[in-house]
């Protein structure tokens, strides 16, 4: 029982937590989904960002409260919604992150990918200003953001089928390796089809 | 965040009877509405508003759509999300106008949680305001700390005693549009307004808040109200222009709203309206006497530049820049060119 009913990742989770908690604070100290990171704590960093019925909002500015009835996807909620719909691997945004080097620390990774995960909702085949702007709530002090801006576009090109561009620091290596992930209706891009490593 | 209880009302009726029983003061009402809430946590974390109850608005299920009339005016519920305004289609001066300001605030996420009606009912992004250890005149001291302080984001025009500027691009933008709110209060009242005039000047009365509405009135709804369908000649263009320290996630420098009626090539009507650089939506009927009557000449020629100078002067009249913001002088005559050189095409 619980004072409130919340829908995450597809799962019902009746939870109770005081009226001024936020989202944030219930994923994290009520649910044990430490995924969501608590950065700035105030709408500056992204870091909490997580879907609200596809949409990205920042948990650390939304009332647990208010967000009863919606549907609430965290970075947990990814790779198994991914398999789901009938891919194999993680999501191709977690998949191409990973292999695009795009983290280092990994704190604002999560908001990153969610970010990314709803403009590719929106868009199949978004512009890299498009990219840019859709990522400009998410703050990332170690990057330097290219290889983020890398690795979405390397999840485009993989998730529509097409030959991925080489980076230009990188002109002779196969890109970042073979994806891992392939997804529903689509054969993989790497040279092989074999999943690497999977368990259903 | 200090521990409160979180309200969900059924309607505007039982919302706006709820906020009339919190504390009539302003500046200490122990109940507040919330809507998208994106500015509220902002000055409920940090500590400087505290509240006993929080009245969410989006649970009365007022208006949150968007509609267009046949002339390409909209009417807006206040609960609308900014994102949903930022994906109007660029139909027409009007949507075309509110789309790109829409589009220039904060952060994809915050659009999609920011509403309408909280955008223009923003509190000062004062650096002094915001911090809690500072009891400014907007918290009830008796010092603008800004005016001998700190104060490159602070107000060019329209200030003192206070001299912050408001923050919202929208507001601009829907001033520039003729705007009118629509705002609910206690025991069923409504009230309309153009939404110029929900804005007041520290000068003008409460200095702790920034516009008319009264602790248990809440807004509704935004109607455009620009003459697309008279009899007047010639065609609506709209520009807007935001210039921010980053290219993503900031506010306002300075911003420019303007809207041109133009009939071949002459400008026949006008609306300049500046954001940033003022306490208030800073409409330049200065401006818009410089513009109306003028040719519109091509960007590059000299009537074009004749043109650009003098509108630019003529909205920053009665400028007075404090020891840090006097960039904000050429900053919004660049902006103002801008707006023409993109009218112009």
């Amino acid at each position: 029982m619980g004072n409130l009913n919340l829908k995450i990742n597809g799962d019902h989770h009746p939870v109770d937590a005081p009226d001024h908690w936020t989202l944030l604070e219930v994923l994290r100290y009520r649910l044990d989904l430490t995924g969501s990171k608590q950065g700035c704590d105030k709408g500056d960093c992204g870091a909490c960002t997580v879907l609200v019925d596809g949409k990205p909002e920042l948990a650390c500015l939304l009332l647990a409260g208010a967000s009863e009835g919606r549907e609430i996807t965290t970075i947990e909620g990814l790779m198994p919604a991914h398999r789901a719909a009938g891919g194999t691997g993680a999501d191709p945004v977690q998949d191409a992150f990973d292999r695009a080097g795009a983290l280092q620390c990994g704190f604002c990774q999560p908001g990153m990918m969610l970010s990314t995960r709803a403009l590719l909702n929106e868009e199949e085949r978004p512009s890299r200003e498009r990219i840019r702007e859709a990522l400009s709530g998410n703050l990332c002090r170690c990057t330097g953001y290219t290889q983020i801006i890398q690795a979405v576009e390397l999840a485009i090109h993989e998730t529509c089928g097409e030959p991925v561009e080489h980076p230009a620091w990188a002109p002779d290596q196969a890109p970042w390796g073979d994806a891992v992930s392939t997804v529903p209706g689509r054969k993989g891009t790497g040279s092989s089809d074999t999943t690497q490593g999977e368990q259903a | 965040m200090k521990d409160f209880e979180y309200i969900q009302p059924d309607s505007i009726a039982t919302a706006t009877e709820l906020l009339a029983e919190g504390d009539a003061a302003w500046s200490n009402v122990s109940r507040r509405a919330i809507a998208g809430g994106q500015d509220l946590f902002g000055e409920l974390k940090t500590g400087i508003v505290e509240v006993d109850s929080l009245v969410d608005l989006k649970a009365t299920g007022a208006d949150n759509t968007i509609a267009v009339d046949p002339s390409g005016n909209l009417r807006i519920g206040a609960l609308v999300k900014l994102t949903d305004v930022a994906e109007l289609a660029e139909r027409g001066p009007v949507a075309s106008l509110l789309a790109a300001a829409a589009l220039s605030v904060a952060s994809p996420q915050i659009r999609s949680q920011a509403t309408l009606g909280g955008n223009l009912c923003q509190r000062p992004r004062c650096l002094y305001y915001r911090r809690p250890e500072a009891i400014c005149l907007k918290k009830g001291g008796d010092e603008c700390f800004a005016y001998g302080g700190h104060n490159k984001y602070n107000a060019i025009l329209g200030g003192g005693p206070s001299f912050i500027v408001h923050p919202s691009d929208l507001a601009p933008a829907l001033v520039a549009l003729d705007a009118k709110v629509t705002i609910a209060g206690a025991g069923g009242a409504t009230r309309e307004l153009p939404l110029a005039d929900l804005y007041t000047l520290p000068s003008e009365g409460d200095v702790t808040r920034e516009t008319v509405l009264t602790p248990s009135e809440v807004l509704t709804q935004v109607e455009t109200q620009l003459p697309l369908v008279d009899r007047m000649a010639g065609t609506w263009r709209s520009s807007w222009q935001k210039f921010r320290e980053r290219d993503g996630f900031d506010f306002a420098l300075s911003a420019v709203a303007m809207c041109l009626r133009v009939a071949d090539r002459r400008i026949v009507d006008a609306r300049v309206v500046l954001g940033g650089v003022a306490p208030r939506p800073w409409r330049s009927a200065e401006a818009e006497a410089a513009l109306i009557g003028q040719e519109l000449a091509t960007h590059g020629s000299a009537e074009f530049d004749a043109l650009a100078v003098a509108a630019g002067e003529a909205a920053l009249t009665g400028a007075e820049p404090l020891d840090h913001n006097g960039y904000k002088i050429p900053l919004t005559k660049g902006l103002v060119r801008r707006a023409l050189q993109e009218l112009s095409r």
